[in-house]
């Protein structure tokens, strides 16, 4: 019973093995960056990074097919772009990041939609919008395992400059000129782990795996190293789950990864130790009155 | 008597409107000046200037003897995310830059100075409490310890005093006479003339440009501070004009 619900689709069927490896890679990767992104309020960023690669995705597939080369790069290209060109428009100028990041996304995502739309068929666009877990192929497993090993590495190197840019950026200004350096990297690591994220849950759904673990952890640790740990596990169990109720039930795969995740989210928010709503609810025991 | 910070015709601001104009003036090696003026005076924006988060729209600020490394800033409380997930030892430990850098290890030694710091400000059994479960009060004297981690001979404050009790008051003020003693150079945003007149000898006053620097008794005088509001008040309604000319 366990064997068949649980072990045999992962066992009989490659594709599912594929599909868990690199979910796994996006897992250990994206969601380390989730959780730095929310705790920075950032949350909202990745989203509208997750907008901002599409138009680059989409000219990588006009010019190439769906080549996951010059997918990857489009992507990269365009959301890089997208980060800075907000970057540089909130130092120059009195709108704030969120406005402009809001603008040069909204622009980006039109942009995009209306590439697919007008060169690509409706399958292209689902293609782009929710990925294709099912049918990761060799390259796009060495892709999201490079960039999961990247994007460890650089949230390691960056991890003291990251969190006092986090929770008190006037002092690393006043000790260090890493700060601006700290931001685009941080920013960069965003992208990449979105343009990874997008071969398999899409560019909608890739930055589900970098938020929704990281907002549930919440309610579950209260230091920065068990937020990213828990976190990690969410990701992990969501995309094992995911996988499964896709296989059973034949859903989509990326959305069900997505849902899990969400209703992880919801279990922790309700029930989550630190801070969880029924947590709350419960009165504390008096002790030594 | 040798300078520790000069400002030479000294202009920042924020968007090219500026905050602090054409201050010219000198900090004496060793003094301790408190920085007084009201709202929109530029007190801050003087301190961001010295760290270097703001770059001068004209003129320069000079460090004498010193290099930027051997300044030492607090920040406003208001720029610290209180929400964030960090302990009073991480918090405390980051007075330790210059030391470890970005990459380095906190060492068998350095951690027994954090303990010390933290013990100096009189929060031994804090170590591992959230900063978000402090209060006011506990926060500043925290970040009181990181400033003593950090071990610098020029020390910024902007309003240090805010939000905190008499007694966090006067603990951290000796801490602030005790820099002064080991003579080092301490410049203080305040707003509380009272303990201005008692604790620190100079005072700079600003209201956008130098209304007076000097020994505290000559600065605070009640045509200093009446011209230094209406100097603020011309500000605000014509910022581009504003200063001297305007008042």
């Amino acid at each position: 019973m366990i064997w068949d619900a649980i072990i045999a689709p992962f066992a009989e069927f490659g594709f599912m093995r594929r599909a868990l490896l690199g979910c796994v890679a996006i897992s250990l990767g994206a969601t380390p960056v989730g959780v730095f992104l929310m705790l920075r309020r950032m949350s909202l960023t990745g989203d509208a990074m997750a907008h901002a690669i599409l138009p680059g995705a989409a000219i990588g597939y006009l010019v190439s097919g769906l080549s996951l080369g010059a997918m990857t790069i489009g992507g990269l290209v365009a959301g890089m772009a997208v980060a800075l060109a907000s970057g540089f428009v909130t130092r120059a100028t009195a709108l704030r990041e969120d406005a402009s990041l809001a603008a040069f996304y909204l622009i980006s995502l039109a942009l995009g939609v209306l590439i697919v739309s007008t060169r690509g068929s409706n399958v292209d666009l689902m293609h782009v919008l929710f990925g294709t877990v099912l049918a990761l192929d060799n390259a796009a497993l060495i892709l999201l395992c490079s960039i999961a090993s990247l994007s460890i590495l650089g949230v390691a190197i960056l991890f003291r400059p990251l969190v006092m840019e986090c929770a008190d950026p006037q002092f690393l200004r006043s000790v260090s000129g890493l700060s601006a350096v700290t931001h685009f990297t941080f920013l960069s690591l965003c992208v990449l782990n979105l343009v990874g994220g997008f071969h398999a849950l899409g560019t909608l759904m890739a930055v589900g795996i970098m938020i929704l673990p990281a907002a549930g952890a919440r309610f579950f640790a209260s230091s920065i190293a068990g937020l990213i740990g828990v976190a990690v596990l969410i990701a992990i169990g969501s995309s094992v789950t995911g996988l499964l109720l896709s296989y059973h039930f034949s859903l989509p795969s990326g959305p069900a990864i997505i849902l899990v995740a969400g209703i992880a989210y919801v279990l922790a928010l309700l029930f989550g130790p630190v801070g969880g709503l029924v947590t709350q609810a419960i009165p504390k025991s008096q002790v030594n009155p | 008597m040798t300078t520790a910070l000069s400002f030479e015709n000294l202009t920042l601001g924020y968007d090219r409107l500026p905050a602090v104009q054409r201050l010219e003036t000198e900090i004496p090696q060793g003094s301790l000046t408190a920085v007084v003026g009201p709202n929109g005076a530029g007190k801050s924006t003087l301190l961001k200037g010295v760290i270097g988060t703001l770059t001068p729209l004209e003129g320069k600020i000079g460090f004498g003897e010193f290099c930027r490394d051997d300044i030492a800033y607090l920040p406003q409380q208001s720029d610290i995310d209180r929400g964030f997930p960090l302990t009073v030892v991480d918090l405390v430990s980051m007075g330790l830059w210059r030391q470890i850098g970005p990459f380095g290890r906190v060492r068998r030694a350095q951690r027994a100075r954090v303990a010390d710091a933290i013990a100096a400000v009189g929060l031994t059994g804090f170590e591992k409490r959230s900063i978000g479960s402090l209060s006011g009060g506990q926060m500043q004297r925290v970040l009181f310890a990181r400033l003593l981690l950090q071990d610098a001979q020029l020390v910024l404050l902007d309003e240090p005093f805010n939000a905190v009790d008499t007694r966090t008051m006067a603990d951290l003020l000796e801490i602030i006479a005790r820099w002064h003693r080991e003579g080092r150079t301490v410049l203080a945003v305040l707003h509380d003339f009272d303990s201005v007149r008692t604790h620190f000898p100079r005072t700079l006053m600003l209201a956008r440009e130098m209304v007076a620097h000097g020994a505290t008794e000559d600065v605070l005088t009640s045509e200093n501070q009446f011209r230094a509001r209406q100097m603020c008040e011309a500000c605000a309604s014509t910022p581009h004009v504003c200063g001297k000319d305007a008042a």
